[in-house]
């Protein structure tokens, strides 16, 4: 996408908001014609009351003074209060935006980004585009306000000085833009990777001081920090150099614009084309608009890294759905029984498939286990099941109807899943359970709370349901994460459940337990339980063994021995 | 934008005096910094008295261009040293910034080093690793920008009154009056936002958080039919978010409302006075312009200060933590031994590991076939959180046997661990080892710690693998050794097959804290380490945790390798290792509960048999399953 389309979708964006925008722009230019008309009322006052006429005729430059003063600094409180406004009501709008297009994304569409990484870049970039408007997009347009402005007060006056300041106004902004913009994007990339070098060089001392003290070898690991902080604070020192260069730029480029208008209009005062009185006007007016460009170099680095969370943001937005429903979905089925049919995917081109023609069936009453080793398509096979990511070629069916010709959601409603790292909400345990069943009242959390056994701990909480969970909440083990999202999954009642590894996360002793455990509490329904440790003899029916996308065994669970035989 | 310019955070003084002890590079950058103030602040005086020279010249007196060039020339003159005072502010507090971050960041690392490994949880290093970096990267906010106006707010003002003064009482007057009220009614004005902001902080936050919790979990929603409903409640949310925000900073905003109408009132004021006066014929008009051209620059450091100030806070809370840290009281008698919270003795503390006794320096002799290494109630809290204490353990490891210590997280395994490393001190109780010349047992504390550790291999719970390949991993534990020894070492901890499968085998990048290499397998780097170390007593942390059935068997036999003529303590909550074990410790809540031999052990009923038997309700009995 190239710059410009970006930033045209960017304003496509705000486009309904235009009104709160035009209104914060509209305060801008306010603000900065207040102070350029203050000090140019100012000039005037003081020239036309050195020639000592009545008192009378100086109350209106008297009142215009005053009354400047104070809008200037009225318009600037509600222009700050005005564009935060907009920048937050745009904010809105994006991460509505988001949230629906990943949701339909998550989480086949996203492949090739890192969960936790597509999450917080996601945020930030959102989080920086709200004020892209306020610190890259505005104080352009705001500056060529102020300079109408000022050049509406100059040019009617002294016509010459008032092209010699339109030059170096207009020149002068977008030279200094152009000039930041080029160094800030030279400069980026060796900065980033300066700066990774260095926290890679901090957290090896800092997550590696045990490795380092046993083995005796801090000191040459504080050297490499120092050589690492050495090496970045070179590139800085570069990007001083050139910042200085910015600000030496607009010192020097504001100071001999005001010199010019000054040495064009002394000879207009000579002249007689300028009376003497309004001289300070136009040069107090030239001193004063130099107030309106000063944010540009800055505005101009902002939209550079503006235009780049834009970009990433709508590569979220533009991805195509993994998995659309059907224009007609058929009626969900009751879920008597789930079925694989030589179901074959691959994540990319080039990559081994994930699933190579796998067949199988899990029937309601039937406890399944999936054994294989990470990396062997036990956790596709679920997302392939629960309609959350589309197969190349086979078949994957409920009760012989085909997944595709269902709607995702009658799917999950049939087919429940437990994944292997489950999300709590920061929220309380109540509002976490009752997201699966909207009006569940709490006899009925606490019926299930007791067949996954948290009755228990949640009775020993001071605040019971209340308590809040998730990020920044209560410390929740691992097997506890999974008994409640096993809690979640009960309380929608699914007749088939598949649970994905739900030992992984804890240790072997608790594992061997905790399995047991959610076993009992899922008996009655269909279960496909995916995990890479045997179970025990009796806990399943059947044991299906994948390895590299393919199944490769099937044993009776009685004899759990037998499969991992067929598998190695 | 989602956290408010007035942050719930310390108001402090503008300036931590401790970042002025700390850092000493930063003591020339001041000097320089009010040098380069006193500059500006000359220049804009300059500029204003030859402005006005130069309309007042070709106003009341008509002289044209030719009469005012020597004016107009000086202005030129006085904007280029302007525009290189500009230049020169930046390249000289990014100099003094840089400085002051190298420094305190190494002090904070050999503070951190010395306190030892398990002072801090992983999290919280975590959090100073940022701190460390991007936070003090932010420090430069604090030099760059905050300082140089600091000093012009003080500068600019004094001098321009200075020059006023001869000229125009009633002026200096209004400034006197104008200037002093801004800071005071702002820092009121703060007050009372701050204290209304800190109400709506933490609800701000919560939803403030709700979109990336919300994202976080869109996979679970769909599992639970939730997905669908979140479009509208983050349209919601985010509304009230932003209803919240507005009402905070309507208030927020006042403080600084109230500096730009102060100042704006106080040159409408000083204008419209200067204009009577030449009414009155009781000022030149030159001098008034002047005035009235150098107001606006008084007021104009003032009103940038306070908006460099927020910018400068998140620098200054990130150096004032760090100062903290650096700082702290040594209420961890930690890994140095002896508490030395002076700046010499935090530099040196790091030196200063391996020798924490110098005044009784004896080598630990070598363990094997020598007395048994007694561990004696020993007690053991850590500072900062409750998991993990020791409450009067007692065991003793004999040279040559393999010892498995099980029992559930937080029990005090790895805590027993660190202890027989040096890393920490019991705070009750002791640990005798056999030391040289001859064997006797000596308490821990009197030997030379750099020695001791010298006879040891570790493989932590979550080994740290190094920036660089797996060879330079490996030579972590043994700088001299070739690539043959290398090899073999990989090959015996099951490396073999990882390696064959990168680029570059064993000079393949492991990325940062060897991102690019599964648990497994960083795992399996730690026990090659530990088979290169060649010591004599091994410490095994969990060794065959998220190993699949096949690694884990080459791991079983590595282990079996290493365990050949050599003591090892493995903790694990494997039974399969604990079987292959010459004696078992069941530790429950910091003590031992049970121990013996394996076969012993499952002959009994008790706390192995449960484990064994992964039976629920007996394992939750010992705090194990939750």
């Amino acid at each position: 996408m190239s710059d410009l389309a970006v930033l045209r979708r960017l304003t496509a964006l705000a486009a309904p908001l235009r009104g709160h925008f035009a209104l914060a722009g509209l305060l801008g230019v306010g603000t900065l014609a207040a102070s350029i008309g203050l000090l140019a009322t100012s000039g005037l006052l003081i020239s036309w009351a050195s020639l000592q006429p009545p008192l009378l005729d100086l109350m209106v430059a008297i009142t215009a003074v005053r009354a400047l003063g104070i809008s200037r600094a009225v318009l600037r409180y509600l222009e700050r209060l005005a564009s935060h406004d907009a920048a937050l009501r745009l904010l809105g709008r994006m991460r509505s935006r988001v949230i629906a297009r990943v949701a339909a994304l998550a989480p086949a569409g996203l492949e090739g980004w890192r969960r936790g990484d597509l999450v917080s870049r996601l945020v930030d970039d959102v989080e920086s585009l709200q004020t892209v408007y306020i610190r890259a997009l505005a104080p352009p347009l705001v500056a060529l306000g102020a300079i109408a402005v000022a050049l509406a007060i100059v040019v009617p006056l002294a016509p010459r000085a008032g092209l010699v300041l339109a030059a170096g106004l207009l020149g002068g902004g977008v030279a200094v833009s152009l000039l930041a913009l080029r160094l800030g994007r030279a400069a980026g990339r060796r900065l980033a990777d300066a700066r990774g070098a260095l926290a890679t060089a901090v957290d090896d001392v800092l997550g590696g001081a045990g490795e380092l003290l046993l083995y005796d070898r801090v000191e040459d690991h504080l050297d490499r920090v120092d050589a690492a902080d050495a090496a970045l604070e070179h590139l800085q020192r570069r990007e001083a150099w050139r910042a200085g260069l910015v600000a030496g730029a607009s010192a020097a480029l504001s100071g001999v614009t005001v010199v010019a208008v000054a040495a064009v209009a002394v000879p207009a005062v000579a002249d007689g084309a300028l009376p003497g009185v309004l001289l300070a006007v136009v040069v107090l007016t030239a001193l004063a608009a130099f107030e309106a460009i000063a944010p540009l170099p800055q505005a101009a680095q902002q939209l550079s890294d503006a235009l780049a969370a834009g970009r990433r943001v709508f590569a979220v937005l533009d991805a195509p759905d993994p998995v659309a429903d059907p224009p007609s979905p058929q009626p969900a089925p009751q879920g008597r029984v789930l079925a694989l049919e030589r179901a074959t995917l691959r994540y990319a081109l080039g990559q081994p498939p994930a699933l190579d023609g796998v067949d199988l069936t899990v029937s309601r009453g039937e406890r399944v286990a999936l054994l294989g080793p990470s990396g062997a398509g036990k956790t596709t096979v679920a997302e392939v099941l629960t309609r959350l990511r589309p197969l190349a070629s086979g078949r994957a069916t409920l009760d012989g109807i085909d997944l595709a010709e269902l709607a995702g959601d009658d799917v999950r409603a049939v087919v429940g899943l437990v994944e292997q790292q489950p999300h709590l909400f920061a929220t309380s345990l109540r509002e976490n359970l009752r997201l699966a069943k909207r009006d569940a009242d709490d006899d009925e959390l606490a019926a299930v709370l007791a067949r996954v056994r948290l009755d228990r701990w949640v009775a020993g909480l001071p605040e019971g349901l209340d308590t809040t969970v998730g990020p920044g909440g209560a410390q929740v083990s691992g097997g506890q994460r999974q008994r409640l999202a096993l809690a979640r999954q009960l309380l929608r009642d699914p007749p088939l459940l598949l649970l994905d590894e739900p030992t992984a996360d804890v240790d072997r002793v608790t594992a061997a337990a905790l399995r047991r455990e959610l076993l009992d509490a899922a008996t009655g329904r269909g279960v496909l339980l995916i995990t890479h440790e045997l179970p025990a003899p009796g806990e399943v029916d059947r044991i299906i063994t994948m390895e590299r996308g393919r199944v490769v065994g099937e044993a009776t669970g009685a004899a759990p021995h037998q499969a991992v035989g067929a598998a190695t | 934008m989602t956290a408010p310019p007035v942050a719930s955070g310390r108001r402090g003084p503008p300036i931590d005096p401790r970042l002025l002890r700390h850092a000493r590079s930063a003591r020339g950058f001041l000097a320089l910094t009010v040098a380069l103030g006193l500059v500006t602040a000359v220049t804009v005086i300059a500029q204003a008295e030859l402005l006005a020279t130069v309309i007042a010249g070709a106003f009341t007196d008509g002289r044209d261009l030719a009469g005012l060039a020597t004016p107009l020339l000086a202005l030129l003159g006085v904007v280029g040293v302007r525009a290189g005072v500009a230049w020169a502010t930046e390249v000289a507090a990014h100099r003094s910034a840089a400085g002051v971050r190298g420094e305190l960041r190494r002090r904070l690392l050999r503070r951190v080093v010395a306190e030892g490994p398990v002072a801090r949880s992983g999290d919280q290093r975590g959090a100073l690793a940022v701190s460390a970096t991007r936070g003090l990267e932010a420090l430069d906010a604090f030099f760059s920008r905050y300082l140089p106006q600091l000093a012009l707010a003080v500068l600019v003002p004094l001098l321009a009154i200075a020059w006023i003064w001869p000229r125009d009482l009633l002026t200096v007057g209004l400034l006197a009056v104008t200037l002093p009220v801004i800071p005071v009614f702002m820092a009121l004005i703060g007050k009372m936002a701050g204290r209304h902001v800190a109400r709506q902080w933490s609800s701000l936050q919560q939803l403030g958080g709700h979109f990336v919790d919300v994202m976080a979990g869109l996979t679970t929603l769909k599992t639970v039919g939730a997905a669908r409903r979140q479009r509208e409640r983050v349209e919601a949310i985010t509304d009230r978010f932003r209803a919240s925000t507005m009402r905070t900073l309507r208030v927020a905003f006042l403080s600084a409302g109230w500096l730009e109408l102060m100042a704006m009132i106080g040159t409408a004021m000083i204008a419209v006075g200067i204009g009577l006066r030449l009414v009155e014929g009781t000022l030149d008009l030159q001098t008034g312009l002047a005035i009235l051209i150098l107001v606006p620059e008084v007021y104009l450091p003032v009103r940038n200060l306070g908006q460099q100030f927020h910018a400068a806070r998140e620098g200054m809370e990130s150096a004032a933590e760090l100062l903290d840290v650096i700082d702290a009281d040594d209420d961890a008698p930690a890994a140095t031994g002896d508490a030395s919270g002076e700046d010499e003795g935090v530099s040196e503390a790091a030196a200063s590991l391996g020798a924490r006794a110098r005044e009784a320096p004896h080598a630990p002799a070598h363990p094997a076939g020598h007395a048994p290494i007694r561990l004696d109630a020993l007690h053991y809290a850590y500072p900062r959180r409750p998991e993990g204490a020791l409450h009067g353990l007692d065991l003793a490891i004999t040279p040559g046997e393999r010892l498995a210590v099980i029992g559930p997280t937080g029990a005090g395994k790895s805590t027993l661990l660190a202890l027989l490393l040096g890393f920490a001190a019991p705070q009750q109780g002791a640990i005798t080892v056999p030391a040289e010349p001859d064997g006797t047992p000596r308490p821990l504390t009197a030997l030379d710690l750099r020695a001791w550790r010298a006879s040891l291999a570790w493989v932590p719970q979550r080994p740290h693998l190094v920036a660089g390949t797996i060879a330079d991993n490996l030579r972590l534990a043994r700088p001299e050794a070739t690539s043959a020894q290398v090899a073999e070492a990989g090959a015996r901890a099951g490396l073999d097959d990882v390696v064959a499968a990168l680029p570059a085998g064993y000079d393949s990048d492991v990325g940062e804290d060897g991102q690019r290499l599964s648990a497994g397998q960083r795992r399996r780097v730690a026990l090659a380490r530990a088979w290169l170390r060649q010591a004599s007593l091994v410490l095994l942390d969990e060794p065959t945790a998220d190993l699949d059935p096949a690694s884990e068997a080459h791991v079983v036999e590595a282990i079996d390798g290493l365990a050949r003529d050599r003591t090892v303590v493995a903790v694990t909550h494997r039974l399969a290792l604990a079987e292959r074990a010459d004696r078992v410790a069941v530790i429950a809540d910091g003590r031992v509960v049970q121990q013996g031999a394996p076969s012993t052990l499952a002959s009994l009923p008790g706390p192995y048999r449960a484990i064994a038997e992964a039976d629920p309700e007996a394992l939750r009995g010992l705090g194990w399953v939750t």
